[in-house]
């Protein structure tokens, strides 16, 4: 017996000699390194296993945290104790811990600051491994807010706002043009009485004024202008960053008034399966369909298609013409993801194809009888867009902040049409490249972007019988610098210099900064300048529709004889967020200028005649807007905001308002969800919209007959617009909503409706809704 | 022959040794509490010349610094760090320091953490 003890002692006292001299001959060796640390962990439990064994009293173990990555790491200074008793002991470094055991020892409590507290039943002297979680994880479960669906940045530089997908569901339909409804930023009006296109409006401006990309491809300009926002399906939309103000020069030159970027759903993120169905009581129809798979472990791939038509004509006016025009759209987008971690390689390649044909006018044009006849009015839209584009970039996995991007897109876009007895084609086949390069000038509070960029833009245009065929390149180089104090000032500079074969050569500063005066808000300032050249019947495509004769006047210059369009835009802007009785608030205070050089000014003050010119004079466009947000309870969102514009052209020796841009607008959103049920994960959405535009001066009608004869201003314009959701499961939700509930009409929106090939025919005169109200359902099924 | 391969080589391998990492990472740990100690850490870094890019996270505390070899050292970031009142599981700020940090920064404090756990 005594033997046995002291062998016992001995070959201890030898085995922690051995032990420790290992542990010092590794320390030497691999000092510091994850080896080590492994190599020590297997030692203590090499070693320390038998000497439990021997002991039969002490018991070890390790304590872990579990971390955001998943990933465990040791927890040093946990408190280790058995319950009801004052043995303890604290762990080490590694998260090691021995602490003396003893049978009539059942419950081992770990504890640690800031971890959910275990107890843990022993039964056996086993080596034990316990893993914390962190108490605020569990907490933030119960506490954590809504996340906002327009979120707007207490950071960035630039006045930037990111529409997500679950705010563009608040108005289910349909297309990108639609999707602008809940956003008081962005106005949306009909272009005119008969096709049916909504335009948008930014700081009082129309959208050829504004960039709109997608996926940082400039994508609506040239010959889509018109229609494009339309042709890019709903669904198919992410999330939509809006930046008001001059915006990056990144993606090129001609912003002016802002820059709206559409991210596109991605094949590795979207779901598996989604199918959209649309119905609505006018019989318009829409089918989206996305089917997305993982071809390998890098690559992703989705087929997107979708199509709506609508083959009822309508005419509740009773004006003879349909209120909105008959149309066919099939949609259809192939894209392929490559994403590759270890690497740092990511890549997209995208193919679209589209097909739309419209049919407006009068409703009993027939357009095998009727084309260019004037036994009845009418019109058709036919046009086919190819698309392909490709992004390839490479983000250094050792050094985070140097990355480069490539992009490349080819698109030809090819539109015939006639609207009475005018004839408008258009094909436009473009090309645009860019090269971008991301690092940092010493440290990552200073970093840059610079790189270079190139279009090609080839028009084929014929109006009537004057072709106005022309070809644009530019190729330009950027460099734009950021600024981060960490704190309260950012500041974003940007400089491109481009040379354009009609443009000329010529640079575009831009400049956005960020200043926090203090907790919870953002004073921003900007300015920059755009240039561009007007697409003017792309643009205006309204006029065909109208017995306008249309003139350019004084035509020496490069683009229809125009000159290029040279505008700065100034903006402040300043948001607040604040709590209002103990609920999440904030405030936006927005002023922006835009301050022609050259315009190319539309003048339609002339009834008989729509005349283009290059201005001379005052152009400008002032907005002011207010806007606040307020969760009034727990999931109850209002949002307000009110909107002043001042938009003056000079036209010929007038200065006036500009038409159909309303002084006044009043918005309103109310958004409430119920609670997401536990058991089956359903939940109700209810989502309303008031809109309020203020009277919209028409352009001058003095010289008509009487009949014929306009007032100076329209009237105001309330409407209403309600949706309700309510989610199934999260595979199955299904919605139910109505447009403009109240019905408000305007009752003549085509002048001279009785006499469409009269001299005094028009359809540009419209300020409301031409159709009523509307109601529509429809589901939506996804499988992840 | 040999010899000379053994020395060329000898000398090549030291050489790489030595080379110094412009762009060396290390990972460490920083004590602190809220945003506000976060712009106070990573400025820390940022003063000294040499340190590229330093991101520390408020929940796990780990401090990510990317910096050069040729112009500053692990060392140094630490001093830096401490000297702005945070401890770092080298160098333990000073008093001095520590008191200085604003209020709602007190890390050492439970109560203070505890205020902190919801954010």
């Amino acid at each position: 017996m005594c033997f046995k003890t002291q062998y016992i002692a001995v070959c201890t006292c030898l085995y922690l000699f051995v032990q420790q001299i290992l542990i010092v001959k590794l320390k030497l060796n691999i000092s510091r390194s994850d080896e080590y640390k492994k190599m020590k962990n297997i030692l203590y439990i090499l070693f320390i296993f038998p000497l439990v064994i021997f002991s039969q009293e002490q018991i070890s173990g390790k304590i872990l945290e579990a971390t955001e990555s998943k990933k465990e790491a040791p927890l040093f200074g946990a408190n280790v104790y058995w319950l009801g008793t004052s043995v303890g002991t604290t762990s080490d470094f590694d998260g090691n811990f021995t602490i003396p055991y003893d049978k009539s020892y059942t419950k081992l409590v770990v504890s640690y600051v800031g971890f959910k507290t275990d107890t843990i039943q022993v039964t056996s002297a086993k080596k034990l491994q316990i893993t914390l979680e962190p108490k605020s994880e569990l907490e933030e479960v119960t506490i954590t807010s809504r996340k906002q669906t327009t979120a707007k940045s207490y950071l960035n530089a630039t006045n930037t706002f990111t529409v997500s997908s679950d705010e563009l569901l608040k108005a289910a339909c349909c297309n990108l043009s639609e999707s602008f409804e809940t956003n008081p930023s962005i106005d949306v009006n009909f272009a005119d009485a008969v096709t049916g296109t909504r335009q948008i409006k930014m700081l009082g401006l129309t959208s050829p004024y504004l960039l709109i990309a997608t996926e940082n491809i400039p994508s609506i300009r040239g010959a889509s202008q018109a229609y494009g926002l339309s042709f890019i399906p709903g669904t198919w939309v992410e999330s939509i960053q809006i930046t008001k103000g001059a915006g990056s020069v990144v993606n090129g030159f001609e912003s002016i008034a802002g820059q709206i970027n559409a991210e596109l759903v991605k094949p590795s993120t979207d779901d598996r399966l989604f199918v959209n169905l649309y119905g609505a009581i006018n019989e318009r129809l829409e089918l989206n369909t996305h089917i997305n798979t993982k071809v390998s472990e890098k690559w992703d791939t989705g087929i997107y298609l979708h199509g709506n038509t609508s083959s009822k004509k309508h005419d509740v006016n009773d004006d003879g013409f349909m209120d909105m025009p008959i149309y066919n759209q099939i949609n259809v987008m192939n894209r392929w993801q490559y994403t590759n971690t270890e690497n740092g390689f990511v890549s997209f390649i995208n193919f679209k194809f589209l097909n739309d044909e419209k049919q407006t006018g009068q409703v009993n044009f027939d357009p095998i009888k009727d084309r260019g006849t004037t036994n009845a009015w009418g019109g058709e839209i036919d046009t086919k867009r190819y698309e392909v584009s490709t992004k390839l970039g490479y983000v250094n996995t050792e050094i985070p902040w140097q990355s480069v991007g490539v992009q490349a897109a080819f698109s030809s876009h090819e539109q015939d049409s006639y609207f009475g007895l005018n004839n408008y084609d258009i094909t436009h086949n473009s090309l645009y490249t860019s090269v971008v390069y991301n690092s940092i000038i010493s440290d990552s509070r200073n970093k840059f972007k610079t790189g270079i960029s190139y279009t090609y833009d080839h028009y084929d245009e014929l109006v009537n019988t004057t072709d106005y065929g022309r070809t644009e390149s530019a190729i330009g180089a950027f460099f734009e610098y950021a600024f981060d104090n960490l704190n309260d000032v950012n500041i974003t500079a940007g400089l491109r210099v481009d040379s354009h074969n009609l443009l000329g050569t010529f640079i575009s500063p831009r400049v956005h900064a960020r200043y926090t005066p203090w907790v919870k808000s953002a004073l921003r300032a900007s300015f920059g300048r755009g240039k561009r050249s007007a697409n003017i019947f792309a643009e205006n495509q309204s006029v065909f529709s109208t017995s306008r004769s249309i003139n350019i006047l004084n035509a020496n210059g490069e683009i229809y004889g125009l000159d290029p369009e040279i505008a700065w835009n100034y903006g402040v802007s300043f948001l607040q967020g604040f709590d209002f009785f103990s609920r999440k608030a904030d405030i936006t205070f927005d002023y922006y200028r835009t301050d022609f050089q050259n315009q190319v000014v539309v003048d339609f003050e002339n009834p008989q005649e729509v005349n283009f010119y290059n201005l001379e004079g005052d152009s400008y466009a002032n907005s002011f807007q207010v806007e606040i947000n307020y969760n009034v309870f727990e999931n109850f969102d209002m949002r307000l905001a009110y909107k002043y514009y001042d938009v003056q052209t000079q036209y010929g020796s007038e200065k006036l308002e500009k038409p159909l841009v309303p002084k006044n607008r009043f918005f309103a959103n109310a958004s409430y969800e119920t609670a997401i049920s536990e058991t089956n994960l359903s939940q109700w959405k209810f989502d309303a919209t008031f809109n309020w535009l203020g009277k919209q001066r028409f352009s001058s009608t003095e010289t008509n007959p009487l009949q014929y004869q306009l007032g100076e201003y329209s009237s105001s314009v309330g409407t209403v617009n309600v949706q309700i959701t309510k989610v199934f499961s999260p595979k199955f939700e299904v919605y139910l909503g109505g447009e403009n509930i109240t019905n408000v009409q305007q009752y003549n929106p085509v002048l001279g409706a009785d006499n469409p090939f009269g001299p005094y025919f028009d359809t540009t005169f419209v300020y409301g809704p031409i159709f009523g109200s509307n109601y529509y359902a429809g589901l939506r099924f996804r499988i992840n | 022959m040999k010899k000379t391969i053994a020395i060329i080589a000898l000398i090549f391998i030291s050489a790489t040794s030595f080379a110094q990492n412009k762009n060396a990472k290390a990972s460490l740990e920083v004590d602190g509490v809220c945003g506000m100690c976060k712009n106070r850490i990573e400025k820390a870094c940022f003063k000294i010349k040499g340190v590229k890019s330093a991101i520390w996270d408020v929940k796990t505390h780990e401090l990510q610094v990317i910096y050069n070899e040729e112009k500053t050292n692990l060392n140094e970031i630490h001093n830096s760090i401490a000297a702005v009142g945070h401890d770092t599981k080298e160098i333990k700020a000073s008093d001095e320091a520590y008191d200085a940090v604003h209020a709602c920064c007190k890390y050492r404090d439970d109560e203070v953490v505890d205020d902190h756990k919801d954010e």
